[in-house]
This record gives structure tokens, sequence and C-alpha cells, in this order.
């Protein structure tokens, strides 16, 4: 049975959706799509928040969205660890040294996903909060509010972002540093600290949006897998490095699953991303906002 | 060894243009160069003279505009095509296989580019005699990160020597060396050309240009402003300002 | 034949020789379980490592080229009944299509771009399988083994020197590769894809080469594998530890030469089966990734690289 109205209701939820997606891709975009580190961990960071975020929600009752907020600095600190250990084992060492760096991340996501089934089983874990399992309803339209949070949050930090990266002394750095390490050099300026310092930002966003992950749905320690394909696909369909475009992408992504999921059922859901992210690495690798030609 | 007009143009570059993005990098650029040729390209920083280079041995696509290797059209043939053509270079940053010795970044070459089908021993033993010609016979098993810089220059001519090419394009393979060794790498330029190799050579070191060139070119913003014997180009009032001017 | 080559051959029919006398000799079904997985490892390591080690090309998908050998054995067997042999063959075929496709896809591009679309090579197979009902779908499937032929009285015994046979396969490809043109091309565009170029190395089609074998040979390692189980199901033929569990096994043992992976394999498929057994398999998946990122952080050449230098370190004291 297929309707109309299900394919409105498909596109709206797809929207949200996509926002959200939006939000768990914009460290990657900075980390992978300006800085150009490998950074196949991104997803796995992303699950460790979420289960700090239910951590805190769980055994001290903090609002998931608060806690997102309490975790940040500590992400940001772990970022600016995580890059010095990448930059100074394997981008110092030149070209055969990022081969490394790649199955680097990929062990680095391994080990999160066993230590957080160590610590906390292979059991879904979900946050409590008041918005969460509510629904707003516009007529026929039943819409959740745990969308709606995500859809607002997703935005407010894509927005903060771009004006950061434009706006800011640092900010610009960062877009200089993805253009043209040499030229910042003459300058006088380190791009490896400010590299770092990307790197450090783009793992604290990452506090935020484990807490939307959460409250958008349950999670588990191998959730991460699936968010490969999500985040890639996201930040590669944007063009590296355009946050403008991420949400676009993003917004295209949770359209096509929304409408699939809807139309297909969800053991079909799975291979969305993945299948678009090849599909986008084949026909248009440069994306579709690229900022390389 | 006589050089005339009426003689094919070895190399024929005719209206190349390459742009990135918004930057033209070169404009309309066109020029032969004949057989046994030694061909100075010169031209301040940022003039275009690489990526002409990387427009002759393919790293980069070329739009509009041809290049014709011994009458062939070349242009849509990728850099190892190009290579097994006779078109060999040096890069401007050495750029040597590291994880291989001396001996196997020239065996790569010769199991690549050389032409004729030989026996392994055949080619260890041409793979020496390049050595040995380039001062590189005692180095032939050392790791290629252990290199001086003088040595990695030799050695990445002697890598390109091993495909044994038609025309050789060696991009600053002085840049960074002390005087006498600026001599010794230009007599080894020297003598690949009396051998019947045509050699364009891209240099910032004026006497090493003037000293090694029957005709120098002089590019500026990507266009060609002066070609001509050395002193002619030397002497020409857009060279002098391009060089002195911004 | 050089001598190096004579050496190899003649321990290639010893390691043969013995397993084929562990299978008429010993009774016990343990070793054979265990012996397989390990074997299965080597292979695949070994098959790795011609891309992922020779040409630099980190593969994260030899879980697809597992999972897809599986079900080719699994489709063969229920529409057809096909034989062993076969079995292998068409995974053999199935692997070089993919590894032809996927390389085509995006062998163009930097390293990483291949690496991501490795894994979701994975995903959407693994998807596709789990939607397709005839070969069980999500739920999987009970492979009846055909009765076995002599000399071996029990499948799981043959199916242990089929897989030794394997790897002597694999090892011999790997083997020929580093030693030939092709080997010394693949380690030129390693080191530096425009410089190999420049020298006459034709990339594209040297890391095609590359994928298409490597691939066929990880296809080939997953076919007997229905059989070995006699149950196929996606989440555990597409499993993405098999992945992982390769490309440590290359890296720790070290890719410059083609006996690092079976160093590798060795070390850590036994310390894995002993962990899975005594103490859980998520300690087993934890160690091995601790161990590849230690081994990439702090001995990038792995195992035999350590020995090299331990060597000439040596080399140099008694000299």
């Amino acid at each position: 049975m297929f309707s109309l109205d299900l394919l409105l209701d498909a596109v709206v939820i797809g929207v949200l959706l996509g926002c959200f997606y939006g939000a768990v891709s914009l460290g990657l975009s900075v980390s992978f799509g300006l800085l150009d580190v490998p950074h196949v961990a991104h997803p796995a960071f992303l699950v460790l928040a979420s289960y700090a975020v239910y951590f805190l929600n769980e055994h001290y009752a903090v609002d998931p969205l608060l806690a997102g907020l309490l975790i940040t600095p500590v992400f940001f600190v772990f970022g600016l660890a995580a890059y010095r250990l990448y930059y100074e084992t394997f981008e110092k060492r030149g070209s055969d040294a990022a081969v490394r760096g790649i199955a680097f991340f990929f062990g680095i996501a391994f080990i999160i996903e066993v230590l957080i089934i160590l610590q906390f089983g292979v059991d879904q874990r979900s946050v409590t909060a008041d918005y969460i399992g509510k629904a707003l309803r516009l007529g026929d339209f039943r819409i959740p509010y745990r969308l709606l949070v995500a859809f607002g949050v997703a935005t407010a930090l894509t927005v903060l972002l771009t004006l950061y990266l434009s706006r800011t002394f640092m900010g610009r750095a960062i877009q200089a540093v993805a253009q043209d390490q040499e030229a910042l050099r003459l300058m006088g300026t380190n791009p490896v600290k400010i590299k770092q310092w990307a790197f450090g930002i783009a793992t604290a966003v990452l506090g935020i949006s484990g807490a939307l992950l959460i409250i958008v749905a349950p999670v588990d320690p191998t959730l991460d897998r699936a968010y490969i394909g999500r985040t890639f696909c996201v930040v590669v369909m944007a063009g590296l490095g355009s946050m403008g475009g991420t949400l676009v992408a993003a917004i295209i992504l949770g359209v096509a699953e929304s409408i699939v999921l809807t139309m297909f059922g969800a053991s079909w859901a799975p291979a969305i991303s993945f299948a678009m992210l090849l599909g986008i690495l084949a026909v248009r690798p440069q994306g579709l906002f690229g900022r390389r030609s | 060894m006589t050089l005339s007009d009426t003689q094919p143009p070895l190399l024929r570059i005719a209206a190349l243009t390459k742009r990135f993005g918004g930057f033209t990098a070169l404009r309309e650029v066109s020029v032969d160069i004949r057989p046994g040729e030694r061909f100075g390209l010169i031209g301040p920083n940022g003039s275009g003279k690489t990526t002409l280079i990387n427009c002759i041995s393919g790293a980069f696509r070329t739009e509009p505009g041809t290049v014709l290797f011994r009458g062939e059209d070349i242009t849509p043939l990728k850099p190892h095509q190009r290579t097994r053509r006779g078109i060999a270079r040096s890069f401007q940053i050495p750029r040597p296989f590291r994880s291989m010795t001396v001996a196997e970044n020239l065996m790569v070459a010769l199991d690549f580019a050389a032409h004729e089908h030989v026996s392994v021993g055949q080619r260890r033993d041409t793979m020496m005699s390049i050595l040995e010609q380039m001062g590189l016979g005692s180095k032939a098993n050392v790791s290629a990160t252990q290199l001086s810089q003088v040595e990695l220059r030799k050695m990445e001519l002697a890598r390109a020597m091993a495909t044994q090419p038609k025309l050789l394009i060696s991009d600053e393979a002085m840049a960074g060396l002390s005087s006498s060794e600026v001599d010794e790498v230009l007599d080894l330029l020297l003598s690949l050309a009396s051998r019947d190799i045509t050699i364009i050579m891209i240099e910032h070191i004026m006497q090493a240009v003037m000293r090694f060139s029957d005709r120098v070119m002089c590019l500026d913003a990507g266009r060609i402003i002066a070609i001509g014997t050395p002193s002619e180009v030397m002497a020409d009032k857009h060279v002098q300002e391009a060089y002195l001017g911004t | 034949m050089t001598r190096s080559s004579i050496a190899f051959w003649a321990g290639a029919a010893v390691f043969l020789a013995a397993v084929f006398v562990m299978t008429q000799v010993v009774g016990n079904q343990y070793p054979f379980f265990a012996g397989y997985i390990i074997l299965q490892f080597i292979a695949l390591a070994v098959a790795w490592s011609i891309l992922g080690g020779y040409a630099g090309y980190v593969n994260f998908g030899t879980s697809a080229f597992y999972g897809v050998g599986v079900y080719a054995s699994v489709f063969l067997v229920k529409a057809f009944g096909a034989p062993l042999p076969l079995q292998i063959l068409a995974g053999a075929a199935m692997g070089a299509l993919m590894g032809l496709a996927l390389g085509l896809l995006t062998l163009r591009m930097q390293g990483i771009f291949f690496s991501i679309a490795t894994i979701a090579l994975t995903i959407v197979i693994e998807t596709a399988i789990t939607n397709w009902r005839y070969v069980g779908g999500a739920a999987g499937i009970q492979i009846q083994r055909p009765e076995v032929t002599a000399p071996f009285d029990n499948y799981v015994q043959m199916l242990f020197f089929v897989q030794a046979l394997l790897v002597v396969l694999a090892v011999a490809i790997s083997r020929y590769i580093q030693n030939s043109w092709i080997g010394r091309g693949l380690q030129a565009l390693r080191d530096d894809e425009l410089a190999a170029e420049c020298t006459g190395v034709p990339t594209l089609r040297l890391k095609l080469l590359a994928c298409v074998i490597s691939g066929a040979l990880m296809c080939a390692v997953g076919a007997p594998a229905a059989m070995y189980l006699q149950y196929a199901d996606p989440a555990s033929a597409f499993n993405l530890n098999y992945s992982v569990s390769t490309l440590a096994m290359s890296l720790i043992g070290g890719t410059a030469h083609w006996s690092g992976p079976i160093i590798g394999a060795i070390v850590l498929a036994t310390t894995q089966q002993l962990l899975t057994v005594t103490i859980s398999s998520e300690v087993n998946v934890l160690v091995l990734g601790v161990m590849l990122v230690l081994f990439v952080v702090g001995a990038p050449d792995g195992i035999i690289g350590l020995i090299a230098r331990l060597r000439g370190n040596r080399g140099k004291g008694e000299a």
C-alpha cells in the first residue's frame, strides 16, 4: 500500500532525520573534509559520546543534551591528543605512513567498540528526558519530539560551526590550512597547531552529536558500523569540507532512507547510505558542493 | 651534430593552455623542440615551467592544446605510455622509491620502460653501466633514503636514463647544490646530450643555463616572453623586467 | 629453478605431506576444527597483503569477499548440489569480478576512498543477501555435507587439507608476485604513484591486477566455510571481524615480504583461538585491536621488520 500521505510523511521525517545525520557528520566534515585525516574512527567516537551521555543520564539524571554539552571539553582534549598521536606517528612520516594511518583509526574503532561491550554489555541503551517518547500532532502528522529536538540542535550546530569557520581568526586559519599549508607556514603560523586545534573542535562537536544519537534512538556498541556509511556518505556527497553542503547532503540521505524504509521495509535500510556512497564515488567523487575540482 | 630547421621536430607543443579552477597557469604555449637540442627553460617562480613539464610528461591533462612527440599526438596518453615512447623526467623535489635500493630504483625503469626484451642478467649490466656513468657505481645497494642531496639528483637522472629516453626533462636538478656539485651535474647532462639525447633543462642558475643551452625559452605568467639563443634571451627587455620587476 | 624456489617448493611439499599424514593419523576432531580456522586466516592474510601490503591500498572488505565466497557455495550447493572444487572455482571467479569492479570504481582515487568503498561494498552485499530468501535470508541456511570420499574418512579432515592447499596456492602466488616485475611495480607505486608512472609503470593496470588476484583468493578461501560450518548466515559470513583480523595479521606480521602475513596470521590466529576458548571472544577482538594499534604506531614494519632490525644490530655488534 502506498499513498501520497505516506510519501509526504516519509519526506518530512526524512528531512528531520537528515538534519540529525548532518549533526553527526559535522565533525567528520572538519577532520576528514578539511584536514584530510582518514578518520574511520569518527563513528566510534560518536557512539562513545552516546555512552558517556547515557552514563550521566542513568546515574546522575542529567538531561541528555546538557550531558552532551558537559562532555565536550573532555572530547576536545581527547581530540587534541588523538591528532597529536596521529601526526607524530603517521602524517609526519609521509606517504607510506598514510596507509598505516587508516589501519590505525580502524584499530582504534574496534578497541572502542570492545571496551564499550566490556563495560556496558551488548544490549541497547537509551536515555530518558521529557521530550523522548512523545510526539507533536499536526492534523494527521505525528512528529516525534526527539526528532524535532535533534533537528533544532543540528541546525544550530551547523550555523555555529559555519560562523566559527568563516568569522573567527582561528576558523579562517583552519580553512586556510585546508587550502594551502605552505602559505600558512610562510606567514609564520604553525599549520600543525591549527590542524590539531581543528581536530579538537571536530571531536568536541561529537559530544553534542553523541547526545543527539542516543536521543533519536537507542544505541548499541556496534552502531558505529552503520554510521561509517552515513557519515562518510554525507561528507563525500557534500564535497569535502563544505559545512552548508554537509547539511544539504545529509537531508538528501535522510529523505532517501526514510522513503526506502517506507516503501521496502527496514531490512534494506542499512545499505542505503553505503550504496549512495558507492554511487557518488563512481559518478561524482568531488561531491555536489566540492571545494576541489 | 648539425641542427636544421628543416628537420621535423622531436616534440611539438601546440597552443597549450592549462587552467586550475580560475587560475590560468599556461596560456597558448607553442614551441618546437628539435632532435638533439639542448633546450633551456627559464622564468620566475610560478611562471609555469613545472606545469609545462607536467603537461609534457602527462602528469596533467591538457585541454585545449596538443603535444606531438615524433609526429604522434600523445595528448591523450598517460604518463607511463609517454615514458615508454621515450619521454623521461626528473622531479624538482626528488621522488625516489624510498623502500628500494638505488639499483632497484633503476630496475623499475628497466622492467617497465626498456624497449627490447632482454634477460635479467643483461638488464643488470645495463643498470650497472648507467650507475657507473652517473658516478653512483658504489651506491648500487644503498637504500635510496640514505643518499645525499646530490646523489639523489643523480639517481633521479639515472632512473630517467634507464627508461632509455629520447627526450630527457631535467626539472631543477641543480637546486640547492654547491657550485662544484652544480658543475658535476651539468657535466653529466652535457655528456648525455652528446649521446643523441634531447634535453630540456629547467634551471634557475643562469650560468648553468647559459653554458648548457643551444636555445633558451623564458616563461612569465604562463606565456612565452622570449625564445632564442642564450645571449639573445638574456638581453631581452621583457626577460629582464620579469626577473627584476614584480 | 633457483635455489630459493627449490627450497620453497620443498617446504610446501613437506607442509602438505604433514597435513595429509595428520588427517590420516590423528583421530581427535578438535585439532582440525581449530587448525582449519588458522589456515583460513593465513590464506586470507596472504591474499590481503597482495593489494594491502605490496600496493599499499588498505582493504577493509575482506569480509565482503569472504562472505561472497561463502554464499557462492551456498547457492551452488542449493541449486545444483555442486561439488567442493566447483564451489571454490566459482568463488574465485566471483571474487575476481568483484575485485575488478571495486578497483575500477575506486583505485583512481586516494587510498582512503578505496578503504571506505570496501566497507560500503561489504554492507551493500550483506544487505542484499539478507533480503535474498532463496539462500536463507537473515535467518541463515543449513547445508548438508555430501559423503566424504577416500582417502579421508571425515569431511572436516578433508576441508582441513583443502584449506592447506589454498594456503600453498596463495603463498605461491604472493611469492611469485613479490619476486617478479609485478611486485616491483606495485612497490614502486606504493612508494610514489606519480614517480612510478613517469618511470613507465602502468599504475592503474597493476593495481587492478592486484585487486583481482587478491579478491579471487579471498573468495576462494571463503567458499569451503559453508561446508565447514554446515550453516551460513549473512551476519557471520560478512562479519567485519574478518576484515580487521586479516588486516591486523598482515600488518603485524609485516608486508614487505611474503612470509610476513603468514607469521602474523599464525601468531594472531593461534592467540585468538586460545583467547576465545579460555576468556571470551570480546577480549580476543580487544587484544587484536590493541596489537594492531601498537604495531602500526611502534613497529611499522611488523614482526619481520623487528627480526630484520635485531639481526642487523647483532651483525653490527659482531663486526
